[in-house]
This record gives C-alpha cells, sequence and structure tokens, in this order.
C-alpha cells in the first residue's frame, strides 16, 4: 500500500525526507464530497431522478407512472432534467458525467502526486496543491496536539488521518490519509521530536525498528544498536532505577534522565503507541453504556428535543404545514446530534503517556487525540442540572488551535470526559494537571458541591445575592500551586481550573451596580474555546488583591514553566528541566495547600 | 502629553507598587498615585488631543443616526421618528459632554512584568497582560486619529478576550511603546 515513489518497506515517515499520503486519500477525502454532491442532487432531484432513469432504461414502465409522467416539461430552468429528456440529450448528459468524472479522478490524482510532506526535527511540513502550490510548516515546539482520526469510510481502507494541530486559527496541518499504523508510528514520532529530546541515535534506532510490523520482533535490534553506538553512557551514575534507562543512549553526561525519558519513548513508540488497538494503555474511566445513554437523554440537548417535538405536535395538531416544514429540519438535527455524541462516547478512553494525555473514542468512526503536556489553557467541569441525582460531571477544556469555525469538531475535541462520576473527574484532573494534582485535589470536591467557604474557598459575599441570587453562595475562588479554581453556577454547576503559567491576561471590570455593591468581576483570559474562567462577583478589595496577584503568578509561573519541550535537555539548562511527573520548583511551590484568601 | 517624556528605560529591575490597585479610587486622582519607583512604573495617560477624535467620532454617528430618523420623519410622518432623533442627539451629547474625562480615565503602566490598562468611568476594567504573553503588537491609525498625530496601539495576545488598545498615543510615543514592548515580550519570552 506504499507509494510508489518511496521503497516498498517504509521505515519511519519522520526522517526528513518528503513522502506522499495513501493512494486512497484522494477518494477519501474527495469521496466525501462526492458523497455530499450525490446525497445533495438525489435530495433535491429524487423524484426527477428516479422518473428519469425509468424513462430512459425501462421505457415500458411509462403507463405505471401515469400522471407523474405528465411533468416533463420543456423548462430548463426549474427542471433540467425533464429538459435532458425532452430534447432527447440524455447520450451527452451521461458523456458529459462521465468526462466530469474522468476529469476529478484525474485531478484527485493529480493532486495526490503533488501532495507531499516530511517531518523534520524543527518542524511538520506539507506541500500541496496543482495549480496553487501551497506550502504549511508547523512547528513542533508549537504543536498543541495530534489527533488521529479514523473515519468509518477510512478505516475501510486500513487509513486513518493525522492532525497536528498548533495554535492559530484553521493552522493545523492536516495529513490525510496514511496507513494506519503509520500513523500511530508518525505521531509517535512527531511527539518525541517535539518532546525536545536530543538523541538522534535513539531515533535512528527506533526507526530502524519502525518496519517490523509488530513491535516485540524490535526491541531486539533496537536496543542493541543503541548499546553498539553509545557504550559509554552506561557508565552514567544515579541514572534512575527503570530497567531500559542505562541501556539507552543521550548526547550529553548529564542528560540521564533524558536517557531514561528516551528509554521510556523508545519502550511507548515500540509497544502502545505503535497500535493502541492491540495494545491501549490503561483508560482510568470507564463509561458504562447505560451512563452514556442516561447522560445523553437527560443533557440539555434533550430541552431542545422535547421543544421541539412539542412544537411539531402542535403543528400537526392544528395543521399548520409550515410549522413542521421548518422545524422537523432541526429537529432531525438534534437526532443526529444525540446520536453521534452517544456513538462517540463509546469506546471511550482517556489515558496519561509521557508524552501527554490520550483520548480515544469511537465505535465505528475512531478518533485519537494526543494532547502533549503543558497545553491545556483551562479546564471545566460542568454539571448540569438533571445529572445532579446521578453525580454525573463533564469536563472541557481550552487548548490553542481548536478551530472555532468547526463547531461540531471543536465541540468534540474539547471534551475531555463526556460523562463520570467524582471519582472520575479526579483521575483525569490528574492527568490534566499533572504538576498541581497533589495541591489542587483538595479543593475538588468543595468546588464540585460545595458552597460558601466549603474547603477554603473565598467565597462571594452576602450582597452578591442581588446581582446573582441564585447562585451567589456557590461562588467563590481559590488557587493553588499555581491553578486558580473558580467555582461557581447553581443550574449548571461548574468548577473552571485555569493553570496560571498559560493564563494570557487577565481582567477587573467593575460596573455600575458593582461599584454600589462594592463588587466586581475578574475574568482570566485564556485562549479560545469552549470554557471561559469568569468569577462575576467578588468583594471590591479582595478582587483587587485577587486581581494583582493572578498577574504576578501568571508571570512567575510562566518564567518557570518548560512543558513546552517536557522532555527537553539541549534547550534548557538542565536544572530548570523538567519531567511531566516530577513537581517543578517555583517560587510559590511550598506555599500551596492553604494558599488562598479567607 | 506632558507625563509620558521619561520613556521608560530602566523598567527591568521597578518594583511594582505595593498594595498595586489604586484602582478602586477616583479615576482621576488615581494618576498622582505613589509612584516612589522608577520614572517608566507610573500610570501614564494618552493625549488629550485624544478627545478630539473620540469627540468627531460621536459627532458622526450622531449626525448619521438623527438624519436617518429625520429623513423617516419627514418622509413617512412617523412622529416616533422624531422622538428617536431626539433621544438620539440627547443621549450623544452627554456622551461628548463626557468624553474628557473618559479619554482622561484611559490609563497604561508598564510594570516590571506586565503592562497593565485601565479605562472607562461606569464600566471600569483593568487588564493586566505579561510582556511574554504578547504575540503581535499592532498600531493603527483612523483619518481623524493622522490628522491630529495620533495613533492607537492594539496588544495582541493568544487570547482574543484581552482586548488591550490603547488609543490616542502620539505618533511618536507608539511607536517607541512599540518598540519598547516588543524588546521586552523577547526577553521574556513564554510559550504560549
Amino acid at each position: 500500500m506504499s507509494a510508489p515513489a518511496r521503497p516498498a518497506p517504509v521505515v519511519s515517515l519522520a526522517d526528513g525526507e518528503w513522502h506522499r499520503l495513501h493512494p486512497a486519500s484522494p477518494l477519501l477525502r474527495g469521496g466525501l464530497v462526492f458523497i455530499a454532491v450525490l446525497g445533495f442532487v438525489i435530495a433535491n432531484l429524487r423524484e426527477r431522478v428516479v422518473d428519469f432513469f425509468l424513462v430512459v432504461f425501462a421505457p415500458e414502465t411509462r403507463d405505471d407512472l401515469g400522471g407523474r409522467y405528465e411533468g416533463w416539461q420543456d423548462d430548463w430552468a426549474n427542471d433540467p432534467i425533464g429538459g435532458i429528456v425532452t430534447h432527447g440529450l440524455v447520450g451527452w448528459a451521461l458523456l458529459g458525467v462521465v468526462v466530469v468524472l474522468v476529469v476529478v479522478i484525474a485531478a484527485f490524482w493529480l493532486s495526490w502526486r503533488m501532495h507531499t510532506f516530511r517531518v523534520t526535527p524543527e518542524a511538520v511540513e506539507v506541500r500541496s496543491g496543482i495549480l496553487f502550490r501551497s506550502h504549511r510548516s508547523a512547528r513542533l515546539d508549537r504543536i498543541q496536539g495530534i489527533n488521529v482520526t479514523r473515519p468509518l469510510f477510512a478505516r475501510l481502507f486500513g487509513t486513518a488521518k493525522l492532525e497536528v494541530s498548533v495554535a492559530g486559527q484553521s493552522a493545523n496541518v492536516q495529513l490525510a490519509y496514511l496507513g494506519s499504523a503509520l500513523a500511530d508510528l508518525l505521531r509517535a514520532d512527531v511527539l518525541r521530536l517535539a518532546s525536545g529530546v536530543r538523541a538522534e541515535k535513539a531515533a535512528a534506532a527506533a526507526a530502524a525498528a519502525g518496519p517490523v510490523a509488530d513491535g516485540a520482533d524490535a526491541t531486539g535490534p533496537a536496543s542493541a544498536a543503541a548499546l553498539a553506538t553509545e557504550p559509554t553512557v552506561q557508565a552514567v551514575p544515579g541514572a534512575p532505577s527503570e530497567p531500559v534507562a542505562p541501556g539507552q543512549p543521550a548526547r550529553t553526561p548529564v542528560a540521564s534522565r533524558a536517557g531514561a525519558l528516551v528509554g521510556q519513548r523508545v519502550d511507548e513508540f515500540l509497544a502502545p503507541e505503535l497500535d493502541p488497538e492491540l495494545a491501549a494503555p490503561e483508560s482510568v474511566v470507564r463509561l458504562p453504556l447505560g451512563r452514556v445513554i442516561g447522560s445523553t437523554l437527560l443533557g440539555a440537548s434533550m430541552i431542545w428535543m422535547l421543544a421541539l417535538v412539542g412544537i411539531i405536535v402542535v403543528g400537526v395538531a392544528t395543521r399548520q404545514t409550515w410549522l413542521l416544514f421548518s422545524f422537523v429540519p432541526a429537529a432531525i438535527g438534534v437526532v443526529s446530534y444525540t446520536w453521534s455524541r452517544i456513538t462517540k462516547s463509546l469506546r471511550y478512553s482517556i489515558a496519561g503517556t509521557p508524552d501527554g494525555v490520550r483520548i480515544g473514542h469511537g465505535l465505528l468512526s475512531t478518533a485519537n487525540q494526543t494532547i502533549p503536556p503543558g497545553r491545556i489553557h483551562a479546564v471545566d467541569v460542568t454539571q448540569w442540572v438533571f445529572w445532579r441525582p446521578f453525580g454525573w460531571w463533564s469536563i472541557r477544556i481550552n487548548v490553542a488551535g481548536t478551530s472555532i469555525s468547526n463547531a461540531n469538531e471543536m465541540a468534540q475535541r474539547t471534551l475531555v470526559l463526556p460523562v463520570g462520576t467524582p471519582a472520575d473527574v479526579h483521575r483525569v484532573l490528574a492527568l490534566l494537571l499533572p504538576d498541581a494534582t497533589a495541591d489542587v485535589e483538595p479543593f475538588v470536591d468543595a468546588g464540585l458541591m460545595g458552597k460558601g467557604a466549603d474547603g477554603g474557598y473565598a467565597a462571594a459575599p452576602r450582597r452578591g445575592a442581588w446581582l446573582r441570587p441564585f447562585s451567589w453562595h456557590r461562588i467563590g475562588w481559590a488557587a493553588a500551586s499555581g491553578v486558580a479554581l473558580i467555582r461557581r453556577g447553581a443550574l449548571v454547576r461548574s468548577l473552571t481550573l485555569v493553570p496560571l503559567a498559560r493564563m494570557q491576561s487577565v481582567a477587573l471590570s467593575v460596573g455600575p451596580i458593582d461599584r454600589w455593591l462594592r463588587l466586581a468581576g475578574v475574568r482570566l483570559h485564556t485562549v479560545a474555546g469552549p470554557v471561559s474562567a469568569v468569577l462575576p462577583i467578588v468583594d471590591r478589595g479582595e478582587a483587587e488583591r485577587l486581581f494583582e496577584r493572578l498577574a504576578e503568578e501568571a508571570v512567575d509561573r510562566a518564567a518557570s514553566d518548560t512543558t513546552h519541550h517536557w522532555g527537553a535537555t539541549g534547550h534548557e539548562p538542565p536544572v530548570a528541566s523538567s519531567t511531566p511527573e516530577t513537581p517543578r520548583p517555583t517560587v510559590a511551590a511550598d506555599q500551596t495547600g492553604a494558599d488562598h484568601v479567607g | 502629553m506632558p507625563e509620558h517624556d521619561g520613556a521608560a528605560t530602566e523598567h527591568d529591575r521597578v518594583a511594582p507598587e505595593p498594595g498595586g490597585g489604586q484602582f478602586g479610587g477616583d479615576v482621576d486622582s488615581g494618576f498622582a498615585g505613589p509612584a516612589e519607583a522608577g520614572p517608566s512604573d507610573e500610570w501614564r495617560r494618552v493625549s488629550p488631543k485624544y478627545v478630539m477624535v473620540e469627540v468627531i467620532g460621536s459627532l458622526i454617528g450622531m449626525v448619521v443616526f438623527v438624519g436617518a430618523a429625520l429623513v423617516v420623519h419627514f418622509l413617512w410622518q412617523q412622529q416616533w421618528a422624531l422622538w428617536a432623533a431626539a433621544v438620539i442627539g440627547v443621549v450623544s451629547i452627554i456622551g461628548i459632554a463626557f468624553e474628557p474625562r473618559r479619554v482622561r480615565s484611559i490609563q497604561y503602566r508598564l510594570r516590571a512584568d506586565d503592562l497593565v490598562f485601565r479605562r472607562g468611568i461606569m464600566f471600569q476594567r483593568q487588564v493586566a497582560v505579561p510582556y511574554g504573553r504578547m504575540q503581535l503588537v499592532d498600531i493603527t491609525r483612523g483619518p481623524v486619529a493622522r490628522a491630529l498625530g495620533l495613533a492607537d496601539l492594539k496588544f495582541v495576545t493568544a487570547a482574543a478576550a484581552t482586548a488591550v488598545t490603547v488609543p490616542g498615543l502620539p505618533m511618536e510615543e507608539a511607536d517607541r511603546l512599540r518598540d519598547e514592548l516588543v524588546a521586552l515580550a523577547e526577553t521574556r519570552r513564554a510559550g504560549l
């Protein structure tokens, strides 16, 4: 299935050379458009097309068609098919269709020829286009996430789509489509390169092991090669106790930890990343089917559904057909949304890997998203009022680089936990905020269910009830270990967590009523996404202290944050480098826990 | 614009004021707040000439809407349009009367690690942007502002909600501030 341009056994796609995509990719990409066009034509001209074929190929059925057949008229504008039939241009029309098809297929083939990509240690680059060439390059250290999706159609061909999201609107680099196993390999390679691990030898060894389809075979030669190339590194003292560590190469003597990381990465590369279907990492959350269906049925979309059904019933009862016509499509939309939500929540898994959080879901079309460490800008744990009796929560995040234009896709990517129990919430938060888990943990339960000064939150003053009569007692904030926690909402309970290392700016706003009540609102600005971190009501003086504190801590945290090269040894001084597993030393690391204004 | 002649050379080690926000107080007196630090770390105002830009903008808006309402009134004999015109006119004139005070409320301050911007008299807003978060600095000049030698300076971060635009800076001041901010952002570069 490999492209003719390169030798048959594909070693690794991340070798800095230009590669082509899977040969079936134009069909898979264009196929969807083609089907959409076909669907449009059929939806609009269904009866006409059926009649047309009956008339052309089975003239004897004319009589059965009876009255409908009277409709063939010489009216090009309203009825092009009727026009074709009445003018006897059927042959020409079919020829035209064939020509269009041939042209489309030729264009597909050309676009496949011209669509190449390469992965260098600095960037992922894609060249595409026939007439208008485009060359898009995504810097590896700006990668916000990697998604491997396998739409049903593509799965049939054994292919997958790999999407590298970088910050910026629709700045994503898409590799659609690659062979399924190749996509997983490439993801691992890109993440390894992006992590900043400077061990080309390991990369080479791993790459050499790449062509072997199953990981078990490859371990031997890879470590052998590593041993052969860098024998001295084994003597580095103080290497972590992982069994793989001594055998792994490292560029510099100080990089023994990097050696361990590389070892981990090579292991990861060889074992679970190779084929998540075969060796999925342990998911920390299980979603029972009953909960998925129940939560969807009790979700907010159900309200819409019921409202729409009500309107339609009224429409039928009162014979207002326009009601039907205007609301039936909306009802269909809600049903399809509900259905897609259920199917996408099936086989849901979330797990931590050394290269970030991996979230997978989908039954027929599967999607697999990897968010490297330090890419999560805000986390929102919410509970819609109907979910309250069951204790269900969902988690959404803000990450840079999700496209706002594609709302559906964005909603899917940013929904990290579709529905889960508080225990699930704890586990997922531990994955999302690995550095601050221990300090944030005690605030979570009070943030989810508590009110007032529960659990060490700084509560909103009572006079806030004038502005927020229902939720004022829920509104409160806390801060721990560089994470700001905002608790709010009565109908839709919500706990928002913002890692200050990635907060963009902070705003304090005071309206006329706020001023009269000596209140203020504080808003933490993060990259665009479904989460908005707003503390609607705070005491005025406290708000100003909070503002100053957030502004100051954001600077400190950002300065000490090294997660963009989470495995780096070469770019940062060794002291400053930190792995996702170890809490990084920061200015305020010791004053956490009860770290809030009471 | 005599306030911002000391164009921020040693902003690096300037300690922020203790307690920080005199934001709560009267906006006019806020400028004279305790500035024991260097010359750069103090509230700076935009050029008073910016009042003209705002007034002309308001007047144009008023003329357009009042004119439209009057046209509706005279062509279609709609009584409500006359009232609408009157209301728009009165509101605009009140707005224009407050314009000098609103412009005075626009202040910014270069602190050691972040820029603080605030504005508003009824709806006050104060934003702190760390220099390292800046994605780009944008200078725009409208026709009226250009005639007065003014420019708007906009900071763009990865968050659209940041929305910090310092309007009405004298052109050379805007250029200098831009260079200064770019340099500051470079030394304090943070990830996204």
